[in-house]
C-alpha cells in the first residue's frame, strides 16, 4: 500500500463507515417488528427508550464531564407530562383519572387541566425537563460548582423529586404512579399492530436524538464542550463562558431524557416513582458506563445490552442480577473506564500498530487518522483534569 | 412547646447526619473519593448491634459502638486497598465504583439477614425521657447527640493534638507538599479511610435507636449526608457540624409546619442548599489556597 492509498482508506473509514453502520443498525431496528414476537418487541421498545436517555447522558457526561445522577428526574417529568395527558384522555371530558377517584380527589387539580391539550402535553414533556435543567444549570454552573459537587446535587434532586411524587398521592398517583393506559393519540396500546407503529416512533426518536447529539459533538460547540471538560479555566480565560455551554448541553440531555420518558409511558404502560429514583437514575448510567461514555454508539449499545441482560437475568433471579450488575460496574470502572467502546478502540489501535510495524511505508499517516472522534476521547488512564482541579 | 420539641427531634436528626457526614467529609476532602458505599458501612454497623444482641442482651447498643467502629473501619480499609487506591484523582469514577460495591453489599445483607427489617432493642436506661416544662427530651435522642458530640470532640482532638492527625490535615491541605515533607501519604489515606468508615459504623449503631434496621438503611441517609458535606465545605469539621444541625433542624421544621410537609421537606432542603451555594459555592468554610476555585 502506498501512502495516498492509506490516507484514502482512512478518509473512507471516517466519512463513510460511520453513516453506513448507522444505516445498517437503523434498518435492523426498523425490521425488528417482523422478526420479534410482540412481547419481545415491547421489551426492545423499552430498551430503546433507555437508549435515548443514554445518548443524552453520553453527551453531558462523556463530552461535557457533567456526571448527572438525576437523569431520572427529567425522564420522569417527560413521562408524567405524557401520562397525565393519556390519563385525561381516558377519563374523557369532565372525568377524573381513576387514581384520583380512589384517593378521594373531587375536582381536577389546576395543574392537570392544560394537559388535556395534546400539543401542550407533548411540548411540556420536553420543555419541563429543559426548564428545570436550565434553572439548575445556571444556578450551579455559574457558581463554578462542578464535578463531584454537581453529581451529589443532581442526586439530591432525584431523591427530593421521588419523595415529592410519592407524597402527593392525589396529584401523582403516589407510589403506584400512573398506570392503565389504553390509548395513545388514537393508537390502541393493546393492539399489536398499533404497538408496532409506536415502536417505530421510538426508533425514529432514537435515530433523531442520535443524529442531533452526533452533529452537536462534531460542531464547534462540541469542541468547546470537550475543551471545557478538559480545562474549564483555560476556556474561561479565552473569553468563553463555560457556564452557558454547560447549561445548554445539560438542558439538551434533559430534553432527551424527557422525550424518552414521554415515549416510555405508552410503550410500557406505566410510570411510577420507582422508574425515576436514585437507583433508577444510576441504572440509566450503568449502560453508558459499560458501553463507553465517550462514544455515542457505545452508550446506545451499552444501554441496550445492560437492559437486555437485566431482563434475562431477572427472569431467573433478581438477586443474581443485582450481584452481576454490581460486579460488572466494578469491573468496568477498574479495568475499562472507557467501556466496551474503549476496549474496541484499543483493539483496533493495536491491530493498526501491528500492521504498521509490518509495512513501514504507512508511518507518515497521522496516528489515529481512521478514528474520527479522536479529540473526544481522553487517554485511557489519564485523569480528567476538570475533575482533578479542585 | 411544639417548636421546642421539634427542635429536639431536628437536632437529633442533625446529630445522626453529623456522624455520617464526618466520615464522608474527610474521605471526600482528603482523597477526593465520593464513597457511595459509606451508606452500607452504616448498615453494617447497625447489623453489628443486631448480631451482638444475643450476647449482650439489652446492652447491645453501647457494647456495639466500638465493635461497629472496627467493623466499618475494616470494611472501609478493604475497599480502599482493593479498589479505591487505583482511583485517586478520578472522583466521579470512585462514585460509580463504590455504587457498584454498595449494590453488592446491600444484596449480601439481604442474603444473610433477609429483606425484612430487624429490630434492635434499646437498653432500659435509654427508654423514656426527661420532661422539662412541656419539652420532652427522649433519652435515646440525648444519647445520640452525646455520641455525636463525643465523636466530634475525638476527631477534633485527633486532628489538632496528635501527630497522626496533623499529618492527616497536612495531606488534606496540600498532598504534594506533605509528601515532599516526608509524610507517607498512602498510610495517611488508609488511616483516614479507616476512621471515616468506622464513624459510619458508629452512626449505624445510633440509627438502631430511632428505627428498624434493613439492608437499605444507609441509602436513606447518604444523600442528605452528602448535602451536609457540600454545604459545610470539604474536610471542615466546623462546617460539617453547623451544616448537619442546620439541615436536620430545617428538615424537622418543614415537616412539622407545612401541610403534608414530609414530601416537601427534601425539596425545600434542596432549594436552600442551591440558594446557599450562590453565596458560598464551596461551602461554609474553605481552606484558602491560591488554586483556582
Amino acid at each position: 500500500m502506498t501512502a495516498p492509498q492509506v490516507a484514502a482508506t482512512g478518509r473512507w473509514r471516517g466519512r463513510v463507515a460511520g453513516p453506513v453502520l448507522f444505516l445498517v443498525v437503523a434498518l435492523l431496528f426498523l425490521a425488528a417488528p417482523n422478526l420479534l414476537s410482540p412481547f419481545r418487541l415491547d421489551l426492545l421498545g423499552k430498551y430503546l427508550c433507555f437508549a435515548i436517555v443514554a445518548v443524552g447522558i453520553a453527551l453531558a457526561w462523556g463530552r461535557g464531564g457533567m456526571l448527572t445522577l438525576g437523569q431520572g428526574v427529567f425522564f420522569g417529568l417527560g413521562g408524567y407530562a405524557m401520562g397525565m395527558h393519556l390519563k385525561l384522555r381516558e377519563a374523557g371530558p369532565g372525568g377524573l383519572p381513576d387514581f384520583m377517584v380512589w384517593s378521594g380527589v373531587e375536582s381536577l387539580p389546576a395543574i392537570w387541566r392544560p394537559f388535556a391539550n395534546p400539543v401542550f402535553a407533548l411540548a411540556m414533556a420536553v420543555l419541563l425537563p429543559v426548564t428545570v435543567a436550565v434553572l439548575l444549570g445556571l444556578l450551579v454552573f455559574r457558581q463554578r460548582v462542578r464535578g463531584a459537587y454537581f453529581a451529589v446535587l443532581s442526586q439530591a434532586l432525584a431523591a427530593a423529586f421521588v419523595i415529592l411524587l410519592v407524597g402527593q398521592q392525589g396529584l401523582t398517583g403516589g407510589t403506584n404512579g400512573l398506570t392503565n393506559f389504553q390509548f395513545f393519540f388514537g393508537l390502541d396500546l393493546y393492539d399489536p399492530a398499533d404497538k408496532r407503529l409506536l415502536y417505530l416512533v421510538v426508533v425514529l426518536a432514537l435515530g433523531a436524538t442520535f443524529l442531533i447529539a452526533w452533529q452537536l459533538g462534531h460542531s464547534r460547540f462540541g469542541k468547546l464542550l470537550v475543551a471545557i471538560r478538559d480545562g474549564e479555566d483555560r476556556v474561561r480565560f479565552l473569553g468563553y463562558d463555560p457556564a452557558v455551554v454547560k447549561t445548554i448541553t445539560f438542558a439538551i440531555s434533559a430534553g432527551m431524557a424527557g422525550l424518552a420518558g414521554a415515549l416510555f409511558v405508552p410503550m410500557v404502560g406505566l410510570l411510577s416513582p420507582a422508574n425515576l429514583g436514585i437507583v433508577a437514575s444510576l441504572e440509566l448510567l450503568v449502560g453508558v458506563a459499560i458501553g463507553g461514555r465517550y462514544s455515542l454508539a457505545g452508550a446506545v449499545g451499552g444501554a441496550l445490552l445492560v437492559n437486555y441482560a437485566k431482563t434475562v437475568f431477572s427472569e431467573e433471579s433478581a438477586d443474581n442480577w443485582i450481584y452481576l450488575q454490581g460486579a460488572m460496574f466494578i469491573a468496568v470502572m477498574i479495568w475499562a473506564p472507557r467501556g466496551l467502546a474503549g476496549l474496541l478502540a484499543d483493539g483496533r489501535a493495536l491491530v493498526r500498530r501491528r500492521r504498521r510495524t509490518r509495512s513501514p511505508v504507512t508511518s507518515d499517516q497521522p496516528a489515529g487518522a481512521a478514528d474520527p472522534p479522536v479529540a473526544t476521547t481522553p487517554a485511557a488512564s489519564a485523569p480528567e483534569p476538570s475533575e482533578v482541579a479542585r | 412547646m411544639a417548636t421546642l420539641n421539634q427542635l429536639v427531634i431536628g437536632a437529633s436528626i442533625g446529630a445522626v447526619l453529623l456522624l455520617i457526614a464526618l466520615g464522608l467529609t474527610f474521605t471526600f476532602g482528603q482523597m477526593g473519593v465520593i464513597n457511595m458505599a459509606h451508606g452500607e458501612f452504616i448498615m453494617a454497623g447497625a447489623y453489628t448491634a443486631y448480631l451482638l444482641q444475643p450476647v449482650f442482651g439489652a446492652q447491645a447498643v453501647p457494647a456495639a459502638i466500638p465493635v461497629a467502629f472496627a467493623v466499618g473501619g475494616v470494611l472501609g480499609l478493604i475497599l480502599e486497598r482493593l479498589a479505591i487506591r487505583h482511583f485517586y484523582g478520578r472522583p466521579l469514577d470512585t462514585l460509580l465504583l463504590t455504587w457498584g460495591v454498595s449494590l453488592v453489599l446491600q444484596q449480601v445483607a439481604r442474603d444473610i439477614f433477609g429483606a425484612p427489617n430487624v429490630q434492635v432493642r434499646a437498653p432500659g436506661w435509654l427508654t423514656g425521657g426527661l420532661d422539662l416544662g412541656g419539652v420532652r427530651l427522649p433519652y435515646n435522642r440525648i444519647f445520640i447527640m452525646l455520641l455525636a458530640a463525643a465523636c466530634v470532640f475525638g476527631i477534633w482532638a485527633y486532628l489538632s493534638k496528635l501527630r497522626h492527625g496533623r499529618r492527616m490535615r497536612a495531606v488534606m491541605q496540600n498532598r504534594q507538599l506533605a509528601a515532599v515533607s516526608g509524610v507517607a501519604t498512602g498510610r495517611v489515606d488508609q488511616l483516614t479511610f479507616f476512621i471515616g468508615s468506622g464513624l459510619a459504623g458508629v452512626a449505624g449503631v445510633a440509627l438502631t435507636l430511632i428505627g428498624p434496621v434493613g439492608p437499605t438503611l444507609g441509602t436513606n441517609y447518604i444523600v442528605d449526608a452528602f448535602l451536609v458535606v457540600v454545604a459545610g465545605g470539604l474536610g471542615q469539621l466546623r462546617g460539617a457540624v453547623i451544616a448537619a444541625f442546620a439541615l436536620g433542624i430545617l428538615n424537622s421544621f418543614v415537616e412539622f409546619w407545612v401541610d403534608n410537609g414530609a414530601s416537601f421537606a427534601k425539596v425545600v432542603l434542596f432549594a436552600v442548599i442551591i440558594a446557599f451555594l450562590q453565596f458560598r459555592p464551596q461551602g461554609m468554610f474553605v481552606v484558602r489556597t491560591r488554586g483556582l476555585a
